[in-house]
C-alpha cells in the first residue's frame, strides 16, 4: 500500500479539508448510484478512435472511466470522516511510429476527446526518436459490444450511510466493551465503471465492485507502559456489501481457538476477539529466536505469496522496467528457460488468474481488452511462466497476452499489474488440525503484520497478528515479538505440506503500489494453510531504556 | 489554466465564503502544472504533463461538517459546490471533536517558488534523460530513472477573514544505474526547489561509480556494525519516527513517546546530545508553505534540541482538550550537523560499512519504533578510512530512537526527498555505532 495516500485518506496525518487528488472530487452519496449508459460511451469512444486513425495511429484504445469511492472512518464512538469521491474522464493510448503515446482528459466533449487523441499521437511521435525497437502487440480479436459486472448481491454504494455508520460504531462499542483501549474501524468501497474500446473492434462495458472493512484494536497497559494492537482478520474482496453478512457457515475456528473467515465477515465478532487478543498480547511469552517449523494460515500467507511470488514474476520487473523504483527480480529469464528452476518444493503449485469469483482481480477483460484467464506460474515447484501484457507476450514466445493490464484511473496509463496469485491447495485430504499434529516445534501464524522485501525479492521479513507456539503436535500458548526472515527460493522449497481445498481462503491488498508516478491496484491471493520447515525466527522486542 | 494569481484566487475564495449560509466556511484553492519523464533499459518509457486545479469547501452547521470539492470555477459551479457542502453537513452526524474555523492568521511568505524551476520544458526533461542514458549506453551500463517537476499555488480563506496565497516549485530526480550483467547497482537522487542547482551530467557519475564499484560484493556476517549512513539512508527512518510525535497518541499510551503510568515524554532527553532537529518554513534550502493543512500558521519549531524532545504535534482538538496552543504542523525537518562530507566521515572510520540508501522500511513494533528494511544500490566495507570493497546488502532491524543514541559523528546536512515521507528534509550523513544488521540479502 502507498503509505502516504493511506494516511491522507484516514486523516492520520492531515486535516479533514484536503482530499487526495488521486481519489478525484468529493460528491454527494446519491451521485454514486447513477451510471452513464453504454451507448453514450460508445459514441465518445468512436470519436477518439476516429481521431486516432485519421491522425496516423496504427493502434488506439480508449478508456472512459468513472471511478467512485466511499470511505467511512471511525474511532471508538466517533465518525471521523465520510468521504465520497468521483473521478471521470477519458484516457487514450495510441501507437504511432511504432511507439506508445498516452493522453488523458476530463473534458468529455467531442472536441476535448479528439484533442486528447491527437496529443497522444504527438507524444508517441516525439518519443519515437528515442525508441530502440517498435512496439510489438500480441493480437487480440475484437469482441464487439459486451459487458461484465462483478457478481455482487448488495451494491454497497446503495446502502445508506447511516447503516454503515451504525455498523462501525456497533463494532467499536463491542470492542470497547470487550476490553479495547482504542478501536479504529473503516469501510472502503470502490466502484469502477470502466468502458474500453479499441481499434481491434472491442467495446467492453464493465462494472467492478470492491469492499474492505479493516479494523484495529489497541490495548494499553498504562502501568507497564506497554501497548499492543490486533488488526482485523478480514480480507478485502471483489464483492458487494454481502461480504459483511456474517454468515455462520463462513466462520472457521482454527486449532487453538482463533476464528477466521471465508466469504463473509463477522466484523463485530472479530472486533471482540481482537480486543481480548490484543490484551492477551500484553503478557504473552516473548519468542525465543531460532529455527521453527511454521504453520501459516491463509490470512497471513497471502502477503508472503504477494511479495515473494507475485512481484518477482511480473515480467516488466524481470526485464528491468521497474529497476529505479520497485526493483528487478531474482527470477530471471534464464531460470525460466532452463525449465528446471526449483522455485519451491513439489508441493508448491502457484497460479495466476483474474477470474476467481469474489477476488479483487476478477474482471471480464483487462484494461487492454484481453479476456481474463487462469495460468500456472509455478508447477510442482518449477518456474513455468510470468505475468505479461500485450506488448510483452512475444518476449516469452506467447501468441497472446494473459490479461494483466490495469490502470488505477482514466488519467493514468495502463501497464502490467499483478493478477491474483494463489497457492493451489494440496491434492490429499489435510486439515490444519491434522497438519499441526505432526509439528514438534513450531509457530502457528495468523493474520498479516509487518512486511519488507528486497528489490530483487530474495530476502524478506514478515510479522503477523497472532502467534501460537506448537509443541509436540499441540497449539500450546500465545507468543509475541515474532518475525521470520526468509530467502525466497529456500522458503518455498521448505514447504512440506499444503492443506486441502476445504481450507482454501483469500487474503489481499487494496492498495498495492507500483510505477512512477505511482499507481495502486487491488489483488487477491488464495491459499490453504501451509507448513514450512526450519524457518529462521527472530525476536523483535527492544528496550529503549 | 491551473495556476491562478493571488488576485484571481482571492476573488474566487471571497465569492465562496460569501455564498455560504452555514455557521462557518473554509476554502482551499490549489493548482499545479507538473511534468515528468521516466526511462528504463536506456530508453524513455513514459513522459507526461499533468495540470489540475481544485477547490475544497468545508462548511459547518454547529458541530456538523460537510466538505465538497470541484474543479470548475464559474459562478454557477461555485454556488453548486457550496450548496453541496452545506447539504452534506446537514446530513452528517455531529462530530464531538469539532473545532471552529481558525482565526485570522499572520502568514510570513517563504521562498518556495523559483522561476527557473517553473520554466522547465519537455525538452529539458528529455535532456535529463539523455544525460543519464548516453554515458550508460556507451559503457555497458543500464540506466532507469525518473525526473519530475512542478509549479503550484495554494490559497486558503475562511469566514473569519483569514487569507493566504503562495506559489511553490519543486523537482525530484532519481536514477538507478546497473551493470549490464546485473552484478552492480548504483543510485543517485536529487531533490531541489531550484533547478539551476541541478546537474544531471554530474550527478549520474555518482550512480555510475557506485554501479561499477558494487560489482563482486563480498558477504559479511550480519551483526552490529559501525555504519556511515548517507543522508538518504537515514531520512526514511527519521521520517517514520515522526509518526510517534503525535501528542494524542503519546497521551493515549500508544507511542514510543508515551510515559509509563500516563502522559508523554515531552521535555525528556531521549537522544544523543548532538541530535537537534527543528522545523522552519523559511529555511533557505528547504522552504515549505508558511501554513499547514489546517491553515494554521507554521512557526520555527524546535522538535528535538540537544537530544531533548521539545515538540509533539497537538491537533487543534487535542490542544484545546489539553489546554495547549496549537501551532502549524511542521512541513520540513532540519537536522543539525557539522561540515564534513560523507567521504570525510569515511576517512575517519577504522572499520565500518558505508550505506548509500535504505529500502522498503516498515514498522515492526511501534512500541520501540523498531523498523526493518534493507540497504540497496551501493553498500561498501570501510577499513582504515578507505572504501575497501563492495559488500552484499543487509537487512536491518533497528529503531531510530536507538540509532540516534549511538551517534559517533554528524556531517553536513543536505536536502533529501523521500517517496514515503510528507517532509522536505535536511539530513546530515551520520556515523553510527552498533547498527543492527540481522541478515544478508543476495539482491543487487
Amino acid at each position: 500500500m502507498d503509505r502516504r495516500d493511506f494516511l491522507k485518506i484516514t486523516g492520520a496525518s492531515l486535516g479533514g479539508l484536503v482530499i487526495p487528488s488521486i481519489y478525484g472530487r468529493a460528491v454527494a452519496a446519491e451521485a454514486l448510484l447513477t451510471k452513464v449508459d453504454a451507448a453514450t460511451k460508445k459514441r465518445l469512444a468512436d470519436v477518439a478512435l476516429q481521431a486516432a486513425r485519421s491522425g496516423g495511429a496504427s493502434y488506439c484504445d480508449v478508456r472512459i472511466g468513472r471511478y467512485l469511492r466511499q470511505f467511512v472512518i471511525t474511532r471508538e464512538d466517533k465518525v471521523q470522516n465520510v468521504v465520497n469521491t468521483e473521478s471521470s474522464g477519458v484516457g487514450i493510448r495510441v501507437i504511432a511510429n511504432g511507439t506508445w503515446g498516452f493522453a488523458a482528459t476530463s473534458d468529455m466533449s467531442d472536441d476535448g476527446i479528439a484533442k486528447a487523441a491527437r496529443q497522444a499521437i504527438a507524444i508517441a511521435k516525439a518519443n519515437s526518436r528515442l525508441q530502440a525497437k517498435p512496439v510489438e502487440l500480441a493480437p487480440v480479436k475484437g469482441v464487439g459490444e459486451v459487458s461484465w459486472a462483478t457478481p455482487i448481491v448488495k451494491n454497497a454504494m446503495e446502502v445508506p450511510i447511516k447503516d454503515k455508520v451504525d455498523l462501525l460504531l456497533g463494532v467499536n462499542a463491542a470492542a470497547m466493551q470487550a476490553g479495547a483501549s482504542f478501536v479504529n474501524s473503516i469501510l472502503f468501497l470502490v466502484n469502477e465503471q470502466k468502458y474500453f474500446a479499441s481499434t481491434d473492434g472491442s467495446y467492453i462495458d464493465q462494472d467492478v465492485h470492491r469492499i474492505w472493512a479493516p479494523l484495529t484494536v489497541t490495548a494499553v497497559d498504562q502501568k507497564s507502559g506497554k501497548f499492543r494492537t490486533r488488526h482485523g482478520l478480514s480480507a478485502p474482496r471483489g464483492m458487494g456489501f454481502e461480504y459483511l453478512d456474517a454468515k455462520p457457515a463462513d466462520k472457521v475456528e482454527l486449532p487453538g481457538g482463533a476464528v477466521v473467515y471465508r466469504d463473509s465477515y463477522d466484523m463485530k465478532a472479530d472486533a471482540i476477539a481482537a480486543a481480548k487478543q490484543a490484551r492477551e498480547k500484553l503478557t504473552a511469552q516473548s519468542v525465543k529466536p531460532g529455527k521453527y517449523d511454521l504453520v501459516l494460515d491463509p490470512s497471513h500467507l497471502w502477503l508472503t505469496i504477494h511479495e515473494s511470488v507475485g512481484h518477482p514474476l511480473e515480467l516488466d520487473r524481470v526485464l528491468g522496467y521497474e529497476a529505479n523504483y520497485a526493483g528487478t527480480s531474482f527470477a530471471t529469464l534464464d531460470k525460466w528457460k532452463s525449465k528446471n528452476f526449483k522455485y519451491g518444493s513439489d508441493k508448491v503449485t502457484i497460479f495466476a488468474d483474474k477470474v476467481q469469483k469474489g477476488t479483487l482481480g476478477a474482471v471480464g477483460y483487462d484494461d487492454e481488452g484481453v479476456k481474463t484467464q487462469r495460468w500456472d506460474l509455478i508447477k510442482d515447484g518449477v518456474l513455468v511462466n510470468y505475468q505479461v501484457i500485450r506488448d510483452q507476450a512475444h518476449i516469452l514466445g506467447l501468441d497472446a497476452s494473459q490479461g494483466c493490464c490495469y490502470a488505477d484511473s482514466w488519467s493514468n496509463v495502463q501497464f502490467q499489474r499483478m493478477a491474483n496469485v494463489s497457492l493451489a491447495p494440496g491434492k490429499d485430504k489435510l486439515s490444519p488440525q491434522d497438519m499441526i499434529k505432526n509439528v514438534e516445534n513450531g509457530i502457528y501464524i495468523i493474520g498479516d503484520g509487518s512486511f519488507s522485501i528486497d528489490q530483487q525479492r530474495y530476502n524478506a521479513q514478515f510479522g503477523g497478528q497472532l502467534f501460537y507456539e506448537i509443541k509436540n503436535g499441540e497449539v500450546t500458548r500465545p507468543l509475541e515479538d515474532v518475525a521470520y526472515q526468509m530467502r525466497t527460493p529456500e522458503f518455498w522449497n521448505s514447504c512440506v505440506a499444503v492443506c486441502d481445498e476445504s481450507d482454501y481462503r483469500f487474503g489481499g491488498s487494496f492498495f498495492d503500489g507500483k510505477g512512477q508516478p505511482g499507481q495502486v491496484s487491488a489483488v487477491s491471493h488464495g491459499s490453504a494453510t501451509a507448513r514450512f520447515n526450519g524457518a529462521n525466527v527472530i525476536n523483535t522486542a527492544r528496550s529503549l531504556g | 489554466m491551473s495556476i491562478y494569481t493571488e488576485d484571481q484566487a482571492k476573488a474566487i475564495l471571497d465569492k465562496v465564503v460569501k455564498l455560504s449560509k452555514a455557521d462557518q466556511c473554509s476554502a482551499t484553492l490549489s493548482g499545479s502544472n507538473g511534468g515528468n519523464i521516466r526511462y528504463a533499459l536506456n530508453s524513455v518509457s513514459t513522459s507526461g504533463n499533468v495540470s489540475d486545479a481544485d477547490l475544497a469547501v468545508e462548511v459547518a452547521f454547529g458541530k456538523r461538517v460537510g466538505t465538497a470539492t470541484i474543479n470548475t470555477f464559474d459562478d454557477a459551479s461555485l454556488e453548486a459546490v457550496v450548496r453541496r457542502a452545506e447539504e452534506l453537513a446537514r446530513l452528517a452526524p455531529e462530530n464531538p471533536e469539532f473545532v471552529p474555523a481558525i482565526d485570522k492568521q499572520a502568514y510570513k511568505p517563504s521562498g518556495t517558488f523559483v522561476e527557473k524551476t517553473a520554466a522547465i520544458t519537455p525538452e529539458y526533461r528529455a535532456q535529463v534523460a539523455a544525460a543519464c542514458i548516453e554515458p550508460c549506453r556507451k559503457d555497458k551500463l543500464v540506466a532507469a530513472g525518473f525526473f519530475s517537476d512542478s509549479q503550484s499555488f495554494s490559497a486558503v480563506a475562511n469566514s473569519k477573514g483569514n487569507f493566504g496565497y503562495q506559489k511553490s516549485t519543486g523537482m525530484d530526480f532519481t536514477c538507478t544505474v546497473r551493470t549490464d550483467d546485473g552484478h552492480g547497482s548504483g543510485w543517485v537522487a536529487r531533490n531541489l526547489a531550484d533547478v539551476s542547482k541541478f546537474d544531471a551530467k554530474s550527478d549520474i557519475r555518482t550512480a555510475i561509480e557506485k554501479a561499477r564499484g558494487s560489482v563482486g560484493a563480498k558477504a559479511l556476517e550480519p551483526g552490529k556494525y559501525t555504519v556511515i549512513m548517507e543522508p538518504a539512508a537515514t531520512a526514511g527512518l527519521i521520517s517514520f519516527m515522526m509518526f510517534g510525535f503525535d501528542a494524542r497518541s503519546a497521551d493515549e499510551g500508544r507511542s514510543f513517546l508515551s510515559k509509563k503510568g500516563g502522559g508523554n515524554k515531552l521535555g525528556e532527553k531521549l537522544f544523543d546530545e548532538r541530535v537537534s532537529i527543528h522545523a522552519d518554513p523559511w529555511d533557505a534550502e528547504a522552504a515549505v508553505l508558511p501554513w499547514d493543512n489546517d491553515g494554521l500558521a507554521r512557526e520555527r519549531t524546535p522538535i528535538i534540541t540537544k537530544g531533548r524532545v521539545d515538540y509533539l504535534h497537538y491537533s487543534r482538538y487535542w490542544a484545546q482538550k489539553q489546554g495547549k496552543r496549537a501551532v502549524g504542523q511542521p512541513g520540513n525537518l532540519i537536522m543539525a550537523g557539522g561540515d564534513k562530507s560523507t567521504m570525510d566521515l569515511v576517512k575517519g572510520t577504522k572499520k565500518g560499512v558505508l550505506v548509500t540508501r535504505t529500502w522498503y522500511i516498515r514498522m515492526v513494533d511501534p512500541q520501540t519504533v523498531l523498523l526493518t528494511g534493507l540497504t540497496r544500490d551501493g553498500t561498501f566495507y570501510i577499513e582504515n578510512g578507505e572504501i575497501k570493497y563492495p559488500i552484499k546488502n543487509f537487512r536491518f532491524n533497528e529503531s531510530p530512537a536507538i540509532m540516534l543514541n549511538n551517534l559517533e559523528e554528524l556531517g553536513k546536512p543536505v536536502r533529501v526527498g523521500d517517496d514515503e515521507s510528507p517532509f522536505v528534509m535536511m539530513i546530515p550523513p551520520m556515523k553510527i555505532r552498533d547498527f543492527t544488521f540481522t541478515s544478508l540479502s543476495d539482491a543487487v
